[in-house]
């Protein structure tokens, strides 16, 4: 689960990190009564959305008087900001972070991760800040420094020492950066974060080191001992297909193409998406319904799929193990008699008690295409997708 | 004897008296895996199912002697389940908790480690299916129909996928020595590469199948092992060809976030090491049994 900047520097801030003055927004007016408040001449208004490289994007803008505030308020509120990493149908602007200017004098990276490898926490840090991650490793690889936390003991001062120094910190400097690296550190444990990142870290003018943005996830298995965390969801930012069904208890993933799935299990939801692209088809989702699906969890899958307006087929595939092959049938003829379904409709049932489901389909009189394979399945999807778009071109 | 599990392996239930866990103990034991008792805190001196129940693990372990553990206990509870087996001498846990948050697994690995190599506990999953060696016994939630007892391993993330690879591998008659679910969590237990040495030094294992996904470093790390270490044919897939980077794919492991994790990526490195890929997820069976065949003829 992602947060927002001012989300994150309230949490840092409260453990030792140094961030600029601020204030939230919900209107122009708002934000000019926030630079009142921060004082000073110069101020940063930030669009608060769930996603890097907002500056690019129009998302950021420097401001020195209340027209300029108001005007840049204006015309960032209501508005959906699309990023390089929010995909084509970007992100809602309804929140907005008014910061006082800082006097840059340098700019550095400093990331914590989960590091799949080593099974640890692992920082990350570069002088070469400003850019994102993926093109220090580029351009500048040899500015990365690692380092990596023994979760027994925890992260330890001279781990946070040696990365400030190896940032090429001024000696008056190191103190307020292991400070600061092992307050994100604990940010970063105590939260359950899965990703926190402060790109730029910077060093002021005056001598300071200040985090100037931030950003971070979390582990969604810890949120229910995170409620503080859970508490900062904003439904906002995430796309509302997916709200829908997470709502509802279904692992749903948006995406781009017209053949709505239901699959039980992660790994045959994604392989039978790549069967779909296979035969010459786009998925429209992923959808994992989960053990123990009742005829009321697949009529629920079925409003989810069919909230998306692109859906022109469903493909429904169902390797019961937990799972029974007479229950998800009747499930489906729940859905097509209560939720209405218009598009074609392909299942494929197999393993426990797949005899029973195949009789309830076929006895129920529904216009149901019957599949025995993965293979089958797909193709008769895309075959049955292909036949519907062609009637309607017709029609 | 496969690896891992036999029809003699004493098998405890931890999170016994549970739904799930009275569910998926009585499919175990009518499948024919030796259950010899279960874990429940507070309720040890009740029976259930025919048999005994513990408050801890190490008291299950000192009267059955059990060498194996499956783990059905809720999340929150599950790390702390798991490091209680560790601790009891338990050889071979496998933890089924789907949820587990990860700094909990790091501790877990942590803890796994103040014993030596050669007295450590396997931990298998968490967020697995489990193992069944075909014929012998079950400890996991997959259905043991569907499974043909025979001389081909597999080990993968996914329950179901590798429900439907070893269904077409028995529906073109190839059985299954054991097979093993790693699990889909970024943190797990035992790795592919784990897994693999593990078939490599099996007498009753001919080939490995390997079913990947998207998300992490583990399937290159095994086509490096394999194309150095194993003699046996190396099968694999990777699930994930349409996954879009940065989402989170169901399993909490399953998420592109750093170069070489897209199938695309991952097929490649396998390629290069010399594994046979599978190219859809519908050409288990027939690429498996042309493996097979191949391997004859030069044999």
């Amino acid at each position: 689960m992602d947060i927002h900047e001012y989300q994150a520097k309230e949490l840092l801030a409260r453990h030792g990190v140094h961030v600029p003055r601020g204030g939230l927004a919900y209107s122009p007016e708002q934000a000019t009564y926030r630079a009142r408040e921060i004082g000073g001449s110069k101020w940063v208004l930030k669009a608060q959305v769930h996603s890097g490289a907002r500056g690019k994007a129009g998302g950021i803008k420097l401001c020195s008087n209340d027209e300029e505030i108001s005007n840049a308020a204006e015309a960032m509120l209501g508005r959906k900001l699309v990023t390089n990493q929010t995909g084509p149908r970007g992100k809602l602007i309804s929140r907005l972070y008014l910061e006082e200017a800082v006097d840059i004098a340098q700019e550095l990276y400093l990331g914590f991760v989960l590091d799949r490898k080593e099974e640890r926490v692992m920082i990350v840090a570069s002088a070469a800040g400003g850019m994102e991650i993926e093109e220090i490793s580029e351009t500048k690889p040899d500015s990365i420094i690692r380092a990596t936390v023994d979760p027994g003991v925890g992260m330890q001062g001279f781990q946070a020492r040696e990365i400030a120094f190896g940032l090429g910190l001024e000696s008056n400097l190191i103190g307020k950066a292991t400070e600061t690296i092992l307050g994100c550190y604990q940010v970063f444990r105590d939260y359950d974060a899965s990703m926190l990142e402060i790109n730029p870290l910077v060093v002021t003018r005056d001598g300071s080191l200040v985090a100037l943005d931030a950003k971070m996830s979390f582990d969604e298995n810890a949120l229910f001992r995170r409620p503080e965390i859970s508490e900062l969801r904003d439904k906002s930012q995430e796309d509302p297909r997916e709200t829908f069904a997470s709502d509802r208890g279904l692992s749903y993933v948006g995406l781009d193409g017209n053949i709505g799935c239901i699959i039980n299990g992660a790994g045959l939801a994604m392989a039978t998406m790549d069967m779909i692209k296979i035969a010459g088809g786009e998925p429209a989702n992923f959808l994992d319904i989960g053990g123990g699906a009742s005829p009321e969890r697949v009529a629920k899958s079925f409003r989810a799929v069919l909230g998306d307006k692109n859906v022109e087929t469903i493909l429904v595939n169902i390797f019961a193990g937990i799972n029974r092959c007479d229950w998800v049938a009747e499930g489906v003829i729940k859905a097509i008699r209560e939720v209405g379904v218009e598009v074609p409709l392909v299942v494929r049932l197999s393993g426990t008690k797949v005899e029973e489901g195949r009789k309830i389909l076929a006895d129920s009189g529904e216009a149901v295409i019957v599949a025995e394979t993965l293979a089958e399945a797909a193709e008769k999807a895309v075959a049955a997708w292909r036949a519907a778009t062609k009637k309607k071109k017709a029609a | 004897m496969a690896i891992l599990l036999n029809r003699s392996t004493r098998v405890i239930v931890q999170g016994f008296t549970g739904k799930i866990g009275s569910f998926h103990a009585d499919d175990m034991k009518r499948y024919g895996t030796k259950l010899v008792g279960g874990v429940t805190p507070g309720k040890g001196g009740q029976s259930h199912l025919g048999l005994p129940v513990f408050n801890t693990v190490k008291g299950a372990v000192r009267e059955t002697r059990a060498e194996a553990s499956i783990v059905f206990v809720p999340p929150p509870f599950a790390a702390d389940s798991i490091m209680e087996a560790a601790d009891a001498g338990i050889k071979l846990c496998v933890c089924i908790t789907d949820g587990i948050p990860s700094q909990d697994m790091m501790q877990v690995k942590r803890y796994m480690r103040r014993y030596r190599f050669e007295d450590r506990m396997r931990l298998v999953g968490p967020n697995c299916a489990g193992v069944i060696t075909p014929g012998q016994a079950l400890m996991g939630i997959m259905p043991g129909s569907i499974y043909l007892p025979g001389r081909v391993g597999i080990v993968g993330r996914s329950g179901t996928l590798g429900y439907e690879a070893a269904s077409q591998m028995k529906a073109l008659g190839i059985g299954v020595s054991t097979s093993v679910g790693i699990g889909g969590d970024p943190i797990n237990g035992s790795s592919f590469k784990d897994i693999l040495q593990l078939f490599e030094r099996d007498d009753d294992t001919d080939a490995v199948v390997m079913i990947g996904e998207i998300g992490g470093p583990q399937e290159a790390e095994a086509a490096i092992w394999a194309r150095d270490n194993m003699r046996k044919p190396l099968i694999a897939y990777i699930a994930g060809l349409s996954a879009p980077k940065g989402r989170r794919m169901g399993h909490a492991g399953a998420i592109i976030s750093a170069f070489g994790e897209s199938a695309q990526e991952k097929v490649e490195i396998l390629k290069e090491a010399g594994v046979v890929i599978v190219p859809t997820p519908a050409s288990f069976g027939e690429v498996v049994a042309d493996t097979l065949a191949r391997t004859k003829k030069a044999a």
